[in-house]
């Protein structure tokens, strides 16, 4: 295959405060193949939402990329303007948010909100972009899509909602998706069916998937590669299988401790002691070091060792090894 | 749906009932018009005989019965001071009320419409915030002191416009119209603007606080995500959105519209009911009162049902039908 659909390269957002400059994503990188789930996760205030909507250039004020790049296929768009970066999403590049039951204009029925999105971005008339909405509803599973095109958004249920939300990212065909905790707001049995919608579309359609979620469940359950974030930064980067069985940032080490369904439920949850630091008191050295128990005076002294892309697995001057860890 | 209607017409009749009341006792206690109308020199005889005439000699209930039974057919009675029918006299005088009230309405809503949206959509730029300022101006100002300030202005200083009543009317029969000649409309414009300026600031203001509101939520930034224009944006899902809550405060100040021409009409004597109305008082001219407040309350719970039917038009989820997804 080409290059991946999405690279991320030492992306910096940063926000300007009264009181001194916030760096929500700090040098994260990243890529993403065709048909490829990135999972991004991490504790809410890690900055995985920040990182999404600064790939979709959707950062809200004063929120801005400072450093680094993002390339869609290749090209450059961090430094594109407002109609350029217009033209790209929904065309391009698409985004998926949390709650389906806000995504969605109340007054607009499903349908016209599916033309509309499909007549901005494609050449086709009026009839084919109707038609083109059916099959988008269609293929994301709603029932009887013919019938329910006429609906408003309250005439259906939450997961059906969010299937319409997902109905509406991809309909004019964009490479990449952006599912901002796709799930979080949903029943737990409906997850499991929008997830795994997901995992067809990207298989499919050959979409480039970047999934934001803080439920390792749901990681475990989707992504192929997983990206670990805390205070902003990538702690640890893999392939799924190693990252969730096999961890070797502490944090992620941590995590995977307390998450139930990660664990495999044969362990006592253990909970990672603290709290993330908030982003005007981040410590020197690695971030994570005032929470770890295997931090030492050089993880409070140095910066924690950049993250490579291709090789390296976590950003720690003492990661976890692999036999001390797996459990009998 | 037509349950909704039927319940919301019959609670607007228990309003009418109750302001009729309200307005037809008011009025028995305000003051005895028979003294008015017999002036120095009258006789007991005379004054039994006209209260008799005026049944105001029966008790208090039955008045108010009648009163209600004559006012469902449009009749009002004869006005104490002109000893003409009432409603002879009002339809004189509504057209060029409802004219005023038609014209200054349009105004402040389309330009409460407008302005709330640039205001809202350039939020931070130099011109709204021009606006905002002009607009709390614009809020409190009393009306007689606009009226008074644009008079000295155009029809004092530059002479452009006229300073009172109506101008040349043409009669159509049943109505009288000053749209068909050119000093019919010039007299329009200074007391509509008098009349529509503190309504248009408060549309203007409203819409802005609305539009601010919705352009804040999930769905606008979901439409940006789907690489919709602004202009989409901002007209075709913020706009229909933010109308839903200023439909029913925009309908309460068009009927006020009609309330507060009253002042209007007074500063330019512009001959409508509020003028008419105005007069009455003076003169303790109880069915005039009572008939105009019985109309003025009318016309408010006309648009009352009105504003609700359009919300129902507007907003789909509202309307129930067969077809919901259940949750
Ligand atoms: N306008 C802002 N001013 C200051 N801090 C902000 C602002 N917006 C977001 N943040 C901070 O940025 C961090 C990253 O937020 P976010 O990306 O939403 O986290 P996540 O999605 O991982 O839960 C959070 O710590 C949040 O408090
Ligand atoms: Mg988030």
């Amino acid at each position: 295959m080409t290059g991946p659909v999405l690279s991320v390269r030492d992306l910096v957002v940063e926000i300007p405060t009264r009181r001194g400059v916030l760096r929500p994503v700090d040098r994260v990188s990243y890529d993403i193949a065709a048909g490829e789930i990135l999972g991004v996760v991490g504790e809410s205030g890690a900055g995985k939402s920040m990182t999404g909507n600064a790939v979709i250039g959707l950062l809200d004020r004063p929120a801005r990329i400072t450093a680094g790049e993002i390339l869609l296929t290749g090209e450059p768009i961090h430094g594109l303007n407002g109609e350029a970066l217009r033209r790209l999403r929904g065309r391009r590049m698409g985004m998926i948010f949390q709650d389906p039951l806000t995504s969605l204009n109340p007054l607009l029925t499903v349908g016209d909100q599916l033309t509309e999105t499909i007549l901005e971005h494609l050449p086709v008339s009026a009839a084919e972009a109707r038609k083109r909405a059916i099959a988008a509803l269609e293929e994301v599973g709603i029932p009887a899509a013919r019938q329910r095109i006429g609906s408003y958004p309250h005439e259906f249920s939450g997961g059906m909602r969010q299937r319409v939300v997902i109905a509406l990212a991809l309909c004019a065909e964009p490479e990449l998706i952006v599912a901002d905790e796709p799930t979080t707001a949903l029943d737990v049995s409906v997850q499991a069916q929008i997830i795994a919608l997901l995992k067809r579309l990207c298989r499919e359609r050959g979409v480039a998937v970047m999934l934001v979620t803080h439920d390792m469940g749901v990681i475990a359950e989707a992504a192929d590669r997983v990206a670990v974030m805390y205070a902003g930064r990538l702690a640890e980067l893999g392939p799924v299988r190693e990252v969730v069985g096999n961890a070797r940032h502490p944090y992620t080490a941590g995590l995977m401790a307390s998450t139930p369904s990660a664990s495999g439920g044969h362990r006592r949850l253990r909970q990672i002691p603290g709290a993330m630091p908030r982003l005007d008191a981040v410590p020197d050295g690695c971030p994570f070091h005032p929470r770890c128990e295997r931090a030492e005076a050089r993880c409070r002294q140095a910066p924690e060792p950049m993250l490579q892309t291709c090789d390296g697995r976590a950003a720690c001057w003492f990661p976890v090894v692999a036999d001390e860890e797996v459990p009998a | 749906m037509l349950a909704y209607i039927i319940r919301r017409v019959a609670q607007s009749v228990l309003v009418l009932l109750i302001t009729g009341f309200v307005a037809f006792s008011m009025f028995s206690y305000v003051g005895d018009p028979v003294e008015n109308m017999l002036g120095q020199e009258r006789t007991q005889a005379d004054v039994d005989r006209l209260r008799e005439q005026l049944g105001l000699d029966q008790p208090f209930v039955v008045q108010y019965a009648k009163f209600l039974g004559q006012a469902v057919q449009g009749n009002f009675g004869l006005s104490y001071r002109q000893g003409r029918p009432v409603s002879d006299i009002l339809s004189e005088r509504l057209p060029a009320t409802l004219e005023l009230a038609a014209v200054s309405g349009l105004m402040a809503l389309a330009g409460g419409i407008g302005l709330g949206i640039f205001t809202a959509i350039r939020r931070r730029g130099v011109g709204a915030n021009v606006i905002m300022t002009l607009s709390l101006v614009g809020v409190s100002l009393p009306t007689f002191l606009i009226g008074i300030l644009l008079i000295y202005v155009f029809a004092v200083q530059l002479g452009w416009l006229p300073s009172f009543g109506r101008g040349e009317v043409t009669d159509l029969g049943w109505w009288t119209t000053g749209f068909l000649t050119v000093s019919g409309l010039k007299a329009l414009v200074l007391p509509a603007i008098t009349l529509g300026l503190y309504q248009m600031t408060l549309i203007m203001r409203l819409v802005r606080t609305e539009m601010l509101e919705v352009l804040r939520m999930d769905y606008i930034r979901f439409a940006r995500a789907r690489g919709l224009r602004e202009r989409a944006i901002n007209f075709r899902h913020a706009l229909k959105n933010t109308l839903v809550p200023v439909i029913t405060i925009t309908g309460l100040q068009l009927g006020s519209i009609i309330a507060f021409a009253i002042i209007t009409e007074t500063v330019f004597q512009w001959p409508g009911v509020g003028l008419l109305f105005i007069n009455a008082i003076q003169f303790v001219d109880i069915p005039v009162m009572a008939a105009y407040l019985m109309m003025i309350s009318v016309m408010f719970v006309a648009i009352n049902l009105v504003v609700d039917l359009l919300y129902f038009a507007i907003d789909p989820r509202l309307r129930v039908d067969g077809r919901s997804g259940g949750h």
